[in-house]
């Protein structure tokens, strides 16, 4: 206490501009901060609380400890939801970043003409509303819809079938829904990327007698290591948080087969009244996000200093 | 050194990649445009103009209560933007300019907020927002949102003005301004490119959001845009054209939006993530 009202003194009796009065900064956060704790910190430190307790919403709850934890990892309906996450990952961050590092590194090499007039087309799914999308393919997976009707076209007719109401072909057709909307992202974030670096590195390449896939691999893939990691941790985030595709296009079915955890955080608490386990996945959710979202970020950094 | 080949090679590339990103899309522009598939409704039932079935719009805007919930979209929107940002700009100032105790924990515990999923947090606040009995208000969907858009705004707005000219502001205050003339005078006038950004994101974010509006109302006129779409998606099942046409008229405001200030969008959004 005494420490720092002797700094204070000591700064104010210094010469340079007048100081603002103590307390300003607090002021200013305040209002913003208000808002936030009550309602972001606030519930989730009640989801933390509520995860604790078997809870059907209405009557009083029953203390159990970590029972709705181990149920993540023991009952075969979660275990199910968190492996769909896994195979949504691949088609979410896996295969846009494939893709995208090919397109961006084609795209790079060439200066082609009205680059940013692609950029503004590919980019166009993010900024869609998710349940637009959802109403969209659906339609395209729809029995009579243009997917199974360009098949019967081009001669593959014995591969129609109704998309997202097959056990088998549900969860690919959702994850590929995410590779559509993420591949404009990632590419247009590496393009970003590779138009930094600098055309000299490329020349030392040529001179060695490299051709585009040592290009590729001894500048592009290296000068691009900090965009990987933003795509990646933008990509998976956005894959373990589907909920509206989900929930316009199939509502976890047929069956479970593309249940994700998001969905059963909804669908536990809202329409089985399990609140206690829906609280428990939400905070799985929270601390898987945090952690990758945190070992992504740490190995991109680690790379690129290397 | 690049061959005339591959240059065509990339003009190829670069149309089968657009062609695939507004594939879905077109087909959702060309059912809205075409003729009304539903059973019963004669082909030329609504106007169109030059072969464009543009009635149907009409009809969908009336059997679907679209207006409805655009305009309850349109309310969300602008409260959540307008006092979010404001909010922002204000703690931002405070963490990005001046050093006070437990002012880096603030930062850390509003970073928390931008990698949160609304999954964590909207249980609890359905239910307890219940027990106050504000559930099925416009309050149970708006303030949630103003939360979230804060967490980021803050750090945005922070970023931007640690970045912005310490000249600047100590020439200010040696002129005698105060601290609020120094950021909304000298600051925010700077600043604006960054406020724009900032506000087209959280409106985008804001008008596309589906859990907490789907979990906090029941009432029909206190849907929003994309949560009336799914409930139309649900119940109307007699053909394509009308969900269609619905699905422009809830895609068209931040579509518009993003044809005039794509650049902001484009680097908001990459910005916003690498960021850190």
């Amino acid at each position: 206490m005494t420490a720092t009202t002797t700094r204070a003194v000591r700064e104010r009796s210094l010469v340079g501009p007048p100081r603002r009065p103590r307390g300003t900064g607090y002021l200013y956060v305040l209002p913003a901060f208000l808002v936030y704790a009550a309602f972001l910190l606030y519930p989730l430190a009640r989801s933390v609380q509520i995860s604790f307790y078997d809870w059907d919403g209405l009557t009083l709850g029953r203390w159990i400890g970590l029972d709705n934890y181990a149920d993540v990892l023991r009952n075969d309906d979660l275990r199910d939801a968190f492996g769909h996450a896994l195979v949504l990952m691949v088609f979410y961050a896996l295969v846009p970043l494939c893709v995208g590092l090919v397109l961006a590194s084609i795209l790079n090499r060439a200066k082609v003409r009205g680059l940013s007039f692609f950029r503004t087309v590919v980019f166009l799914p993010q900024v869609i509303a998710m349940v637009v999308v959802a109403v969209a393919w659906r339609r395209i997976y729809a029995p009579d819809g243009p997917l199974n009707s360009l098949l019967h076209a081009v001669g593959l007719g014995s591969l129609t079938r109704a998309w997202l109401g097959d056990y088998g072909a549900a969860l690919p057709a959702v994850g590929f829904i995410g590779t559509w909307f993420e591949t404009g992202l990632v590419t247009v974030l590496l393009l970003a990327g590779m138009s930094r670096i600098s055309p000299e590195l490329y020349d030392a390449v040529r001179l060695d007698g490299g051709g585009p896939v040592r290009e590729f691999f001894a500048v592009t893939l290296p000068s691009v290591r900090g965009e990987i990691a933003v795509a990646l941790t933008l990509t998976v985030i956005a894959a373990l948080r589907t909920f509206d595709l989900v929930y316009v296009t199939t509502r976890g079915g047929p069956g479970t087969s593309t249940s994700v955890p998001s969905y059963e955080v909804y669908h536990r608490a809202f329409e089985l009244g399990k609140v206690g386990s829906a609280a428990a996945i939400g905070v799985c959710l929270t601390i898987i996000i945090f952690v990758i979202s945190f070992a992504i970020t740490r190995v991109g950094d680690r790379d690129s200093t290397s | 050194m690049i061959s005339r080949a591959e240059r065509s090679a990339n003009y190829v590339i670069l149309v089968l990649f657009a062609a695939f990103a507004l594939a879905p899309i077109g087909t959702v522009l060309a059912a809205a445009l075409g003729p009304d598939d539903a059973p019963g409704s004669g082909s030329g039932s609504a106007a169109s103009i030059a072969g464009l079935h543009v009635g149907n719009f009409a009809t969908a805007w009336h059997v679907g209560h679209f207006g409805t919930y655009l305009r309850m979209s349109l309310l969300v929107s602008v409260f959540v933007v307008t006092v979010s940002v404001i909010l922002s700009i204000l703690s931002g100032y405070a963490l990005g300019t001046m050093r006070f105790r437990g002012s880096t924990l603030l930062f850390y515990a509003f970073l928390l907020g931008i990698m949160m999923p609304s999954e964590a947090i909207v249980v609890p606040l359905y239910f307890d927002l219940r027990t106050l009995g504000l559930t099925d208000t416009f309050w149970a969907v708006a303030l949630p949102q103003v939360a979230q858009s804060v967490a980021f705004g803050t750090f945005w707005m922070r970023a931007y003005f640690r970045t912005s000219s310490r000249a600047l502001v100590e020439a200010a205050r040696m002129d005698g301004a105060s601290t609020r003339t120094i950021l909304w005078r000298v600051l925010v006038p700077i600043a604006w490119p960054a406020v724009v950004t900032l506000i087209v994101l959280t409106f985008m974010w804001t008008w596309n959001e589906f859990l907490v509006p789907l979990v906090m109302v029941t009432a029909e006129s206190l849907r929003t845009a994309p949560l009336g779409l799914a409930f139309f998606q649900g119940q109307y099942t007699q053909g394509f054209t009308l969900l269609a046409a619905g699905a422009v008229i809830v895609a068209t405001p931040v579509a518009l939006l993003y044809l005039f200030l794509q650049r902001k969008f484009i680097s908001g959004m990459l910005e916003g993530a690498v960021r850190e």
